[in-house]
């Protein structure tokens, strides 16, 4: 009973955060052992099933395109890069907790996917800058994903935790902190467990996404958000 | 001769210059990693302070500013901090960092930092043996001994940069050399990238489909019993398992093979950029600039020594300012190749060490294109080095450097077209 409709997720995030890790963990249950740099962008398998027991029953295969940071951003590997984000269904945006310019970078990497996706309901970012509204409106689902989660000594746990709560804010995203290395983070019944079976529930369903968002979008227009100055996590 | 000079413009421009270094190192080399030892950046500042001061003294002694006792001193104080970062700090803090990252050894740090301190002393002494750099009147512990070695190692890293770069930079800059790329030679890479990734997501949902039915005739295989059902559980998950081996290795081959044609579309693109760079204003300066200079590199192998003042220095200032703006964009585009979290603090080190004693020794080598009165200070400080010796060793290796790199060029140049054609 294997589905027919095509599911692409892009994983994207800086050099060395840890998404090979995250995609093998996430496509193969297990540990990555050797973990190298990744050229180009490296794909992998993940099956889902949907609604389990039920007549109604489908298995999902969801690819997890993981594209690599590692050979720079001069302008010629980003427009090579530019080819992976075609017709997109869904973004996992990870960085490193133990390295606070990774999650600056995380505005970057969402800005460079979403102004190069081709589907006839992509965002246009005009100037190039972040803007939180249009992020309101984006029709892609965003995931974020805090790597290296165990390198954070106890003292720090509260300070970095509260970034990633503004930056998950920014994004009108769910943001998932763990360590790549340690498959109990996502195990079965965890919250965050939760929060990704919901993640590839809204991409696999954009209409039930598309109801998620104005249900948000309504509550944010009546609640008073106090906000950090989010400048001060923007990339330079 | 120990006394402080009166008028002082130096060390305004030293803290200029270490302010320089340090804006340098976090804006360009550690923009993506996050500052956690800042005696990194301390040390690769002060080492960039105190070498651009160097430079500033040659500049000084030409146009006369101070007094010269006043630039003697400088001198003489410059050199002895450079030599004690070259050789003591850069060193050790190098084997410290490289230490700490290794797990087994990280209890017993500074000592294996020691360690390793003294076996690099022990080959930077050894250095002093194959060359003839030190007349016999000099004592063991002169600070000749130092200085030449230093020289020796960083003449030796000068000739192979500007080897390579006398050779590269007419090869970059003339249009003669670049490929004619077109657009749909770009489009067509990205749709063969493109045709390879989705074939290795058909075949890994394959092997997904594949092992999750092992898995679920698995669980069947378990409530078989008997003989018969020994044997089918055998037979079925062998065929089953020889199955994923085929298609994984073919999944092997298709992702080494994305990984080829990702490098490949990226260099297509790059020249194509480098192209429609040329057309441009800047494009057109910067490749008249790249003629002269390839004239003026042929030209400085055969030494020419008719100077006056002011072209010494015009032409010294615009050889030390292209030095290091070619050295640090040179020192830039490899850290960022080789980085990574764990190693960049070793490797900025390592390009403190290099760029130190690169400065150093264009000291060494620009006595020669200074005219002679102005020798007279650079002999003083360095004390009297076989300055000779490094002339004749700069330009051994600059041949060297130059021939292997057209070499290298050539045979690199040969092989793409027909790697473009194959496309």
């Amino acid at each position: 009973m294997a589905s027919l409709d095509r599911v692409k997720v892009l994983v994207l995030g800086d050099s060395g955060v840890g998404k090979s890790s995250l995609v093998h963990l996430l496509c193969q249950n297990q540990v990555l052992g050797n973990p190298s740099w990744t050229v180009g962008c490296s794909v992998d398998v993940r099956v889902q099933d949907y609604k389990e027991g039920t007549p109604d029953e489908k298995t999902y295969y969801i690819e997890l395109w993981d594209v690599g940071g590692s050979i720079g951003n001069a302008s010629s590997v980003k427009s090579t890069r530019a080819v992976f984000y075609n017709s997109v269904n869904g973004i996992i945006l990870v960085h490193d907790l133990t390295n606070k310019k990774s999650s600056q970078n995380v505005y970057r990497w969402s800005l460079e996917a979403l102004n190069k996706d081709s589907s006839p309901t992509g965002v246009i970012v005009s100037n190039g800058e972040y803007d939180r509204e249009q992020f309101a409106e984006n029709p892609v689902p965003l995931l974020l994903i805090g790597t290296k989660f165990d390198q954070i000594p106890e003292n720090k746990r509260n300070e970095v935790l509260t970034r990633t709560a503004f930056l998950s804010e920014d994004f009108n995203a769910e943001e998932i902190n763990l360590d790549c290395t340690n498959p109990r983070y996502l195990a079965a019944g965890t919250s965050n467990a939760v929060k990704l079976s919901r993640f590839f529930d809204k991409v696999r369903n954009p209409e039930l996404y598309g109801i998620f968002l104005s249900l948000s979008l309504q509550v944010a227009s009546f609640t008073d958000r106090k906000r950090f100055n989010f400048k001060s996590l923007h990339y330079d | 001769l120990c006394h402080f000079p009166p008028n002082d413009s130096i060390n305004p421009s030293q803290v200029l210059f270490f302010g320089f270094g340090w804006l340098f190192f976090m804006r360009r080399l550690f923009k993506d990693y996050e500052v956690r030892q800042y005696v990194v950046q301390v040390v690769f500042s002060v080492t960039f302070a105190f070498s651009c001061t160097m430079f500033e003294l040659i500049i000084f002694e030409i146009l006369g500013a101070l007094s010269s006792s006043s630039r003697y001193f400088h001198w003489k104080l410059n050199l002895y901090v450079i030599l004690l970062v070259l050789i003591f700090v850069v060193p050790f803090y190098i084997g410290y960092f490289v230490v700490s990252n290794i797990r087994l050894l990280q209890r017993q740090r500074l000592l294996f930092a020691c360690m390793v301190w003294f076996t690099f002393m022990y080959f930077f002494w050894k250095l002093g043996d194959p060359f003839p750099i030190l007349s016999p009147k000099h004592g063991i512990l002169s600070i000749e001994q130092l200085i030449s070695r230093v020289g020796v190692i960083g003449v030796t890293l000068m000739a192979l940069l500007s080897g390579f770069g006398a050779v590269n930079c007419p090869y970059t800059y003339m249009s003669y050399f670049l490929r004619n790329v077109t657009d749909s030679d770009i489009l067509a890479l990205e749709r063969r990238l493109l045709q390879t990734m989705d074939m290795i997501v058909s075949k890994k949902k394959r092997i997904a489909m594949t092992r999750r039915q092992m898995y679920q005739r698995g669980e069947d295989q378990n409530r078989q019993t008997g003989f018969w059902g020994m044997i089918k559980s055998v037979t079925s998950t062998q065929t089953g398992g020889e199955n994923l081996s085929l298609i994984q290795q073919e999944v092997d081959g298709l992702e080494e093979l994305s990984r080829q044609l990702f490098l490949e579309t990226v260099l297509v693109q790059a020249t194509k950029e480098r192209i429609e760079y040329s057309k441009t204003f800047q494009g057109k300066y910067f490749n008249f600039l790249g003629y002269f200079f390839s004239i003026y590199c042929v030209w400085k192998t055969f030494m020419v020594k008719f100077w006056s003042q002011h072209i010494s220095f015009i032409l010294v200032g615009i050889i030390i300012v292209t030095s290091i703006r070619g050295l640090l964009i040179t020192l830039t585009k490899f850290f960022y190749a080789i980085s990574s979290s764990k190693s960049s603090n070793v490797i900025v080190l390592v390009l403190a060490q290099i760029m130190g004693m690169y400065f150093v020794s264009s000291v060494l080598l620009m006595r020669m294109s200074m005219p002679l009165e102005y020798r007279s200070i650079v002999t003083e400080v360095l004390g009297e080095l076989q300055f000779n010796f490094y002339h004749r060793w700069f330009d051994v290796i600059f041949l060297v450097s130059a021939l292997s790199s057209i070499l290298f060029l050539y045979l690199a140049h040969k092989q793409a077209p027909e790697k473009h054609m194959a496309l």
